[in-house]
């Protein structure tokens, strides 16, 4: 702390609607029932080793209106969606909904962790989340087991326009690709 | 024995990462006449890019639903992810009739319709209810003896218990029971239900090594010699990661951690070399050397 240079706080911009939007989406409704008993953070097992990462306070933040901080927090891409918090809350808050409802919106905004590019590229071109290895298949034919099945492709494709996947996954201008 | 058939949903992770998974669990099945027929045209869960858009999974899912639909199958899956991501979009848009809708018009394009006619299961809770504690005990012919294992149920087969609704989360049986059929005796041990955190390990790869080596220690310390897993990712953590464990941590914990069908086959007397054991990082012949001396025993 002590070797940080020194600079002038950026002031803080509330958006009153944000958490209406955050409501709105589906599985963001519980939004509004958490009262910050953090019940959700002590049953944390991502909060018990990063101490940056709280969600009560993510949850503060949204319900607070501090759309920027939250959407370009790096911390609201660590929850491993346990559901430990949701089992576990008083209030019924669908803590790993509302985390993903903000994940949903940072991505709307630019936020795209590598890894779902990744992801995404994978599923547009196979269907399946990774591009499984030649000698994999061979070994599977070695072991016995039935080959995999073939995605059809049109309609995973189908399916991301509709939903706008691939606008996130391939950007918007490479629609005409 | 059982004369079910399933739509046997593979996911991603098992063909890509844990064959032996699917091997064991393959070679159990055709023991207990479990009939696993391969989905066709199924593509991934959607668990994986549901933080970036969540209708995008629920269409994925769903998508896979539809083509159970179209078997007149039940699915079975061996993936705890897979198992959470479709029994939670199932059972949603069975009792959501806007979801359902909302769904329903993405499916259209692809000629699809979710009618809500199948039921989600996990190959663990098939072996349960469909094949039976009872017939299962009685085909174990080589049971353990004095064999210390730790039990990993892994998240996403019990949490959210809203929409899951297996078993009550924070003290499960059913595992317990399936491995205690095989002889083996199930320990306690300090934080059991802790997360693997296998889904950040794309985000933060340290998350899930500290996670594991905690879990590892906290096994050791209770004195299990095996590790338990019903998951592909809970697998790939606490086994593939040992070695980068070691050289993080320096620490050796040598803990082998087999797939429950491994266990049980192994039980059933089946060959090791048919349950795939060899394809585990960390080696399991202490077990299998004590399975030896039993059937030794034995005759």
């Amino acid at each position: 702390m002590s070797n940080e240079v020194k600079t002038y706080r950026k002031p803080l911009r509330i958006d009153p609607e944000f958490k209406n939007l955050v409501l709105k989406m589906p599985g963001g409704e519980t939004l509004k029932l958490c009262f910050q008993c953090g019940t959700c953070t002590s049953s944390c097992p991502i909060a018990q080793i990063i101490d940056t990462y709280r969600p009560n306070q993510l949850i503060r933040l949204a319900q607070f209106g501090l759309k920027d901080k939250v959407l370009s927090s790096k911390t609201i891409w660590l929850c491993a969606a346990c559901s430990t918090c949701v089992d576990r809350c008083p209030q019924g808050v669908e803590m790993a909904d509302v985390l993903r409802v903000l994940q949903n919106l940072a991505v709307k905004e630019g936020y795209v962790p590598r890894v779902f590019k990744d992801f995404g590229s994978a599923i547009l071109k196979t269907g399946f989340v990774y591009n499984i290895p030649k000698t994999r298949t061979m070994k599977r034919e070695v072991a016995g087991l039935p080959p995999l099945s073939k995605t059809k492709i049109e309609d995973i494709k189908k399916l991301a326009e509709k939903t706008g996947f691939i606008d996130i996954i391939e950007g918007k201008e490479s629609d005409d690709r | 024995m059982t004369d079910d058939k399933y739509a046997f949903f593979i996911g991603c992770l098992i063909p890509y990462r844990e064959l032996a998974y699917e091997i064991s669990a393959r070679r159990i099945a055709k023991e207990l006449g479990i009939k696993l027929i391969t989905m066709p045209d199924a593509n991934c869960c959607g668990l994986p890019i549901d933080p970036v858009d969540h209708e995008m999974s629920i269409a994925l899912a769903a998508r896979n639903l539809c083509i159970a639909e179209d078997m007149g199958l039940n699915i079975i899956t061996l993936c705890n992810g897979c198992f959470a991501t479709l029994t939670k979009t199932n059972k949603k848009m069975k009792k959501d009739r806007e979801l359902r809708q909302r769904v329903n018009k993405y499916l259209a394009d692809i000629g699809l319709e979710f009618k809500g006619s199948i039921e989600v299961k996990h190959f663990i809770e098939v072996l349960t209810e469909d094949v039976g504690i009872e017939k299962l005990s009685e085909v174990v012919t080589k049971p353990f003896n004095d064999l210390k294992v730790a039990e990993h149920y892994g998240c996403h087969f019990l949490r959210p218990h809203k929409y899951l609704e297996t078993e009550n989360p924070e003290s499960p049986v059913m595992l317990t029971k399936l491995i205690e059929l095989t002889g083996a005796t199930v320990v306690d041990y300090l934080d059991e239900s802790e997360c693997c955190g296998g889904t950040v390990l794309g985000i933060d790869p340290n998350i899930p090594l500290s996670l594991a080596r905690d879990k590892l220690k906290n096994i050791k310390e209770a004195g299990a010699e095996a590790m338990i897993t019903i998951c592909p990712m809970c697998h790939m953590v606490y086994d593939l990661n040992q070695p980068r464990i070691k050289k993080i941590f320096s620490e050796t914990y040598g803990l082998p951690v087999l797939h429950y069908p491994q266990l049980l086959g192994l039980a059933m007397g089946i060959a090791p070399e048919e349950l795939a054991l060899d394809e585990l990082r960390v080696k399991a012949d202490k077990i299998l050397s004590r399975l030896v001396e039993e059937i030794k025993v034995k005759h």
